[in-house]
């Protein structure tokens, strides 16, 4: 693997992961790192460990072993509820918009991390349909306004570290595009992003890096600038 | 006056005991919901936790002379910090087991609790006086009222409804809710649901030892008072729908109601009735009358 990656200190730091779903083993030995501002993409087949990566930084898979280092910090051994505070916010791959809340509640309850978050305001301008649709339940919204919800309600927090997971998945050419703006937007006021995407037609115009991931590992690592060049490989990495 | 040939103040006689019945059934069962959504424990301590309400209220009153006023702020405090100790050090070690661990545990809690108390005071029952400031009645034309009856109804509805004001309308509420419905996902926000787990089943208990302080009065002190109302509360939950706040608090005043009305026009059912009207409500509506599919 060869080191393209920028000089600048890792935020985000994975070293030899291995992690557990109860007796199955799918993590063996992710290692990779972000680094501030950037946007990192882990691509890679269904079922290769993508989320489950998310899944155990965030401390939801809590079997696992080796380095997580968030802003320096090892997020191993912390409970779960005490990983966000460390900078890092995440949005599953299944929105986990909670029906039970309004879109209002939603919205509002992850607690503020860090100062710097956006306003409400901003958000509203940025998602003007989270706006007009306050009251309504959760459950109620279409599949982009979820996405959209899942991703606003993080960015209220002043975390600097996102994971999204397939954050355009199942979604409207239009809804994956205004995604794609927001996702542009975040990089140019210098959030780092971690993108577990399956569109990598989508991926490749946001991200600075692709890791790709295969068996629980990282097999192989591709600056977005070269992708033209190593298109053979990707295929047959992805099968696209 | 009467109706289907039954005197209107025997009527209105039941649909009171039903309402105060309903009353205990409600924010019993609003406990237990509570408990179940947050904590996936069906809490089969919950009878044994309102008798020993009612008994530290009566200990309150035997030894350090605070009467009925200070036990309904006493007695739930101690009990809840009681539960709050059993929650931290015995409740959480069960959470990632099968439900018949919690129910297992919280069963034996339950025996060792009103064994305890058998042991100790036996079961022939021990007064406890109302209130100077609730004694005596009124007359309402249609019946009379006892003011202490009256003051049970009123105070459970408002509690009930309160609690359901904290769950449904504010941040702390709103918090709780997230929790219930994706704790992993809540954990990932970073808010502290371990904590929110242990406030959920101080209220929990806090509220059924309150229902116990209510009842002394009425009832007396018995280490038996919990589990003849646990089975019928149990009902009640299932019939609201698991987990369902509303469901608990209307299908206990709902049900207490019924019950009153049974005794009334066919008493030999009053026992029954709300089992065959939990069971005919799960042939309808499976997830209860306000419950969520799954």
């Amino acid at each position: 693997m060869n080191n393209i990656s920028p000089t600048k200190t890792p935020v985000l730091k994975v070293e030899n992961l291995e992690a557990w779903y109860g007796e199955s083993h799918i993590l063996h030995g992710m290692s990779f790192d972000v680094r501030e501002g950037e946007v990192v993409t882990l691509l890679g087949r269904n079922g290769a460990g993508k989320t489950t990566t998310l899944r155990s930084i965030m401390g939801i898979v809590e079997t696992r072993t080796g380095t997580i280092e968030i802003n320096g910090k090892s997020a191993l051994s912390v409970p779960a509820h005490k990983i966000s505070p460390l900078g890092i916010a995440y949005c599953p791959e299944e929105r986990g918009i909670y029906k039970s809340l309004t879109v209002r509640e939603n919205l509002m309850l992850p607690p503020v991390i860090a100062p710097g978050g956006m306003s409400v305001d901003e958000i509203f301008d940025l998602f003007p349909n989270i706006a007009e649709r306050l009251n309504s339940g959760g459950g109620n919204l279409s599949g982009g306004e979820q996405q959209m919800l899942a991703i606003a309600r993080i960015l209220r927090t002043g975390c600097r570290l996102l994971l999204l997971d397939e954050p355009t998945e199942g979604l409207a050419p239009v809804i994956v595009q205004a995604i794609g703006r927001v996702l542009k937007m975040l990089k140019a006021r210098g959030y780092t992003i971690l993108l577990v995407e399956q569109n990598f037609r989508f991926a490749s115009t946001v991200a600075d890096r692709h890791y790709v991931v295969e068996h629980g590992q990282v097999i192989d690592e591709i600056a977005n600038s070269d992708i033209g060049r190593e298109s053979a490989r990707l295929h047959e990495y992805l099968g696209i | 006056m009467d109706i289907f040939g039954v005197p209107i103040q025997a009527l209105m006689g039941q649909v009171l005991i039903g309402l105060i019945n309903g009353g205990f059934y409600a924010i019993l069962s609003l406990g237990l919901a509570l408990i179940f959504g947050l904590l996936n424990i069906i809490n089969f301590a919950h009878g044994a936790v309102y008798t020993a309400g009612a008994f530290v209220a009566w200990l309150l009153l035997e030894h350090l002379g605070i009467g009925y006023w200070g036990a309904l702020l006493f007695a739930p405090g101690i009990i809840a910090l009681i539960g709050i100790f059993l929650e931290k050090t015995v409740v959480s070690q069960i959470y990632r087991q099968d439900h018949l661990y919690g129910l297992l545990l919280t069963y034996g809690m339950a025996l060792i609790i009103e064994g305890g108390f058998r042991q100790v005071y036996g079961v022939s029952g021990i007064p406890y006086n109302l209130p100077a400031a609730l004694s005596g009645g009124v007359n309402l034309g249609f019946m009379y009222l006892p003011i202490y009856r009256g003051w049970v109804v009123v105070v459970s509805i408002l509690v009930c409804f309160s609690v359901w004001y904290v769950i449904e309308r504010t941040k702390l509420g709103s918090t709780l809710r997230a929790a219930t419905e994706n704790p992993a996902l809540t954990k990932s926000f970073g808010i502290n649901v371990p904590r929110l787990i242990t406030l959920i089943y101080g209220l929990g208990v806090g509220l059924a030892a309150f229902a116990g302080v209510l009842a002394a009065p009425i009832y007396q002190v018995n280490p038996l008072m919990g589990s003849n109302l646990i089975i019928v509360v149990f009902a009640v939950v299932v019939i609201g729908g698991m987990g369902s706040i509303m469901g608990a608090i209307l299908s206990g005043f709902l049900l207490g109601i019924i019950e009153g009305l049974t005794k009334v026009f066919y008493p030999p059912a009053s026992h029954l009735v709300i089992f065959i009207f939990m069971a005919a409500i799960l042939l309808i509506r499976p997830a209860g009358l306000f419950g969520r599919k799954q």
